[in-house]
């Protein structure tokens, strides 16, 4: 028996034992998996989910002015903006706000767009479905106070 | 009456048998995913009963759902044969495995022979496996475990030789009382014991020796063909074998039922388990190797080795 071959044996069996070692402290520790739904995940803080309006934080009411800055600027032609003035305001105010979020590519060219800072990306990341329809036509106006209460309800 | 004592006696081990290898497949499968899972940062299965312990059971009914597909040039009776070749023989190798004292399906003189000797049928089954589907990954992986098994069955059973000269009977019941009044095997036969763990490795065709599977090179191996419940009868084989290997290596080395404090079945289990988890720490850590350097190991290291410590344990004994 020449001397390699023992060295052989034992510099094998440690590096097996400094493998093993690895593994262990590894299931010793705490898993990355994130148990969703049941856990809420960590988005990245440049996330974009689908976009949303701002609200004003006095009123509740969107920011957005009805410019139409947003839709002429969006490559897909997903946003639908119209808007009116509520009685005794100095601007105007969305009365409808559809996105078409089956054509949206989340380029983000309508956020930059917008002279009042009135759009974000959401953080909502849980969008799966069934049916096309509810992402086809998202009113985002739901999410936000209106003034003009009494005519949305006739839509 | 001794007719119906024989009786009950061997309708009690068929169940208990029975119930072994079931119960030990639900729970080793479940843990070999927990244990995979948590050693790469993963949790296993958490869905299907308490921390997914019924996940075996959903899997095995899907797997009994499924088609058997039978491949059209496939040599039909073989085909068929070879799952339950692999199968049975772990049935009988489970009869002289003492639990206790007292709980053993059946003591018999020879009964570490008899083991070894079943173990043998299980790369039979792998070979008629490889021949039978004709398909050229099968038959690699088949001819794989066939040349495998020169290379761990002589280091194997010149490890267990040392154990027999020790305690002087192939009982595997009277190996466990030699050790009550002296220490573990394994303290004194501790190179014998490390060849033995990767001799079972070997023999029980895990990684890194799992050649006859090799799924990234054979895509599954020697059950490449197999389907459904003939594909899983292969697996409850697999893990059958882990658990007969596993309680072998506790009589010879670890003192089988013997332990302080709790009754001998608990034990005798906790050893078992205990091997079972060395051999999937093995598994989710060491890479395959490759063939040829396996065989080398295997004729180069563990047999001389082995040999060697053989005869020093021989002429130890026979210089005392
Ligand atoms: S993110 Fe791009 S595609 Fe989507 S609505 Fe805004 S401008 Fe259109
Ligand atoms: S660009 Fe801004 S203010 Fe103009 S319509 Fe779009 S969201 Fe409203």
């Amino acid at each position: 028996m020449n001397r390699s071959y023992a060295k052989d044996i034992a510099t094998g069996l440690a590096s097996l034992l400094t493998g093993m070692k690895v593994t262990m402290t590894t299931m010793l520790t705490k898993g990355h998996t994130v148990e969703w739904p049941r856990e809420a995940a960590q988005v990245p803080l440049m996330f974009r989910g689908h976009i949303q309006l701002v609200a004003n934080k006095d009123n509740g009411f969107a920011k957005c002015i009805a410019c139409g800055a947003c839709a002429r600027a969006c490559p897909s032609n997903c946003i639908e903006v119209k808007g009116a003035k509520p009685e005794g305001a100095k601007k105007k105010s969305p009365t409808f706000f559809m996105l078409d979020f089956t054509t949206c590519s989340l380029c983000g060219l309508c956020v930059e767009s917008c002279p009042v800072v009135a759009i974000t990306f959401s953080r909502d990341y849980a969008l799966a479905g069934f049916e096309l329809q509810p992402f086809a036509g998202m009113d985002l106006l739901k999410d936000v106070a209106s003034p003009f209460v009494e005519e949305r309800n006739d839509i | 009456m001794i007719m119906e004592i024989t009786i009950v006696r061997t309708l009690l081990s068929i169940l208990g048998i029975t119930l072994v290898v079931g119960l030990n497949a639900v729970f080793v499968v479940w843990l070999e995913r927990k244990v995979a899972g948590h050693m790469q940062y993963r949790l296993g299965p958490t869905e299907v009963g308490p921390a997914g312990l019924l996940q075996t059971v959903a899997d095995g009914l899907k797997l009994v759902s499924k088609q058997i597909i039978f491949p059209r040039s496939a040599d039909t009776p073989i085909f068929i044969l070879a799952p339950i070749i692999c199968l049975v023989p772990v049935f009988v190798a489970l009869l002289p495995v003492p639990f206790s004292e007292n709980i053993q399906a059946h003591e018999l003189d020879v009964g570490l022979l008899l083991v070894i000797a079943l173990g043998l049928l299980n790369t039979l089954g792998i070979l008629l496996a490889g021949w039978g589907c004709d398909n050229k990954y099968a038959l690699l992986g088949a001819s794989r475990a066939v040349a495998q098994i020169l290379a761990y069955k002589i280091p194997l059973l010149l490890c267990i030789l040392p154990i027999i000269l020790l305690s002087g009977t192939f009982s595997l019941r009277e190996i466990v009382v030699a050790q009550d009044h002296s220490l573990w095997f394994a303290l004194y036969q501790p190179v014998a014991f490390l060849i033995y763990l990767v001799a079972i490795t070997m023999e029980t065709n895990r990684s890194p020796f799992d050649f006859a599977e090799a799924e990234s090179e054979l895509v599954a191996g020697f059950h490449t063909e197999y389907s459904g419940m003939m594909f899983s009868l292969f697996f409850l084989a697999e893990y059958t074998y882990m658990f007969v290997a596993a309680a072998i290596a506790s009589v010879l080395f670890l003192g089988g039922w013997l332990g302080p404090f709790f009754p001998g079945p608990v034990w005798m289990l906790l050893k078992i388990y205990f091997f079972l988890f060395l051999m999937m720490w093995f598994r989710w850590t060491f890479p395959r190797v490759r063939v040829d350097q396996m065989l080398s190991f295997g004729w180069k290291i563990l047999l001389p080795i082995s040999l060697l410590n053989f005869l020093l344990t021989a002429g130890v004994m026979a210089a005392l």
